[in-house]
């Protein structure tokens, strides 16, 4: 499924961050987000996951196609890796969760509670529940926090079978996932302008015209 | 739907979980409110369906924060209001397993803890009637309040303020209709009221609730 998104806003507690942001994601393609902290990497990639809404601009796919993966993982401590795992498979559909546990190296922690698990083991079975969402299009950020060289490699490879699978995948990183034919897109040109040179009004402006200034 | 209701009640029973922690407060109340009160069969049996119903409401607000918070700390919240289930459902079923894990229990240890409050046989079948009646209520509008306040730091204490109210006429029917059954009256004005509020917010609140949390998620 394309990715199309075209001259969107997000803004993050009321003040617009980025503006006019347009790329299009097509089936197979994986695009790397970059930007300087602060810029609205998270904020734009939650507004593509459909969890805020973008204050201008479409985004073309649906959030059904998304699988959205945060800093935070959504793992439970009391639950084993294959509880955790299993519990998101079935929402997602009911898929196996076997081959996920394999190909994230996860399999000689199944009955490990996540508690106990590292923090890379745990990114790990965070990612894990990217392969059990079944969904096309990827939406990661930052990824690789706190894994290790292996596992940025492991990672790496996960993402390459799915693009070659036909997926996508939209991924805010700072590091290289060696990703072959990955087009990466600097966040910088769109930050929002101030609204004195012709950027959008925030709330209080728009209601009192900036006069009190 | 079905997993997330057997995560939330395997969670709710593993260590840590909340399970338990209803019951042992309304225990509590129960034994304590007869050496409070002092050794007088008569004015115990009076105040018995007020008390067990304050405590079972108090035991219910007790745990409420727990529905959404721990989602929302570690993440699954968003990963939930993404997954295909609506979050509408996700309410509705987190409601369902907070009643299962405290409203239940209350209601099948409330006959035992009667007896240390003196109400009259005559009036347990109602209570126990009363309570699994109302205490769906209890949780679901619990529910809309812990959705309210997702996302807040220590934002128990405005959950029970804003729980509160929304709790009375609950309370006020609920014990009603234990006060009349034991006395031996009509309870069927009470009792259809106590039933109406637990069907209205079952229909009603879970949209607010999952209204409520999107706004909380932005």
């Amino acid at each position: 499924m394309d990715l199309e998104i075209d001259n969107l806003s997000v803004s993050r507690g009321g003040v617009t961050v980025l503006e006019g942001v347009g790329f299009r994601l097509r089936p197979g393609a994986a695009l790397v987000l970059r930007g300087p902290n602060g810029i609205g990497k998270t904020t734009l990639l939650r507004s593509i996951a459909g969890l805020q809404p973008a204050t201008v601009g479409e985004i073309s796919a649906p959030p059904e196609a998304i699988a959205y993966a945060a800093h935070a993982d959504g793992l439970k401590s009391m639950l084993t890796v294959t509880e955790n795992l299993r519990f998101w498979a079935a929402v997602h559909g009911g898929a196996g969760v076997e081959p996920a546990l394999q190909r994230m190296n996860l399999a000689s922690l199944r009955d490990r509670q996540a508690a106990n698990l590292s923090a890379g083991q745990k990114r790990r079975l965070g990612l894990a529940r990217l392969l059990v969402t079944g969904r096309p299009v990827w939406v990661l950020d930052e990824p690789t926090v706190s894994l290790d060289a292996a596992s940025v490699t492991l990672f790496g490879e996960v993402i390459r079978d799915h693009l070659a699978a036909g997926g996508s995948a939209l991924i805010a990183t700072h590091i290289d996932l060696g990703i072959p034919g990955a087009e990466t897109l600097d966040l910088s040109p769109f930050r929002a302008r101030p609204p004195e040179q012709g950027g959008p009004a925030g709330a209080f402006d728009a209601a009192f015209g900036g006069d009190f200034a | 739907m079905i997993a997330l209701l057997i995560r939330d009640l395997r969670l709710a029973v593993r260590a840590g979980g909340g399970f338990g922690l209803g019951l042992a407060f309304f225990l509590l109340v129960a034994v304590l409110v007869p050496l409070g009160v002092g050794p007088e069969g008569r004015v115990l049996a009076m105040i018995a369906p007020g008390i067990l119903w304050v405590g079972a409401l108090l035991a219910c607000l007790l745990s409420l924060d727990r529905i959404f918070a721990l989602d929302f700390e570690d993440g699954s919240l968003d990963l939930l209001a993404t997954a295909p289930i609506p979050l509408e459902g996700v309410v509705a079923v987190k409601a369902l397993a907070h009643w299962l894990v405290t409203g239940l229990p209350l209601t099948l240890a409330a006959p035992v803890l009667a007896v240390l409050l003196n109400l009259p046989v005559s009036g347990f079948g109602w209570l126990v009637l009363s309570l699994a009646i109302g205490t769906p209520a209890l949780s679901v509008i619990g529910a809309f309040g812990a959705a309210l306040t997702v996302g807040l730091k220590r934002g128990g204490l405005l959950l029970s303020l804003l729980v509160l109210p929304l709790y009375v006429p609950t309370l006020i029917f609920g014990a009603e209709v234990v006060r009349r059954g034991t006395a031996g009256l009509e309870t069927g004005t009470p009792l259809a009221l106590l039933a109406a509020i637990t069907l209205a917010s079952a229909a009603l609140l879970p949209f607010a609730a999952a209204a409520a949390i999107r706004v909380n998620l932005r």
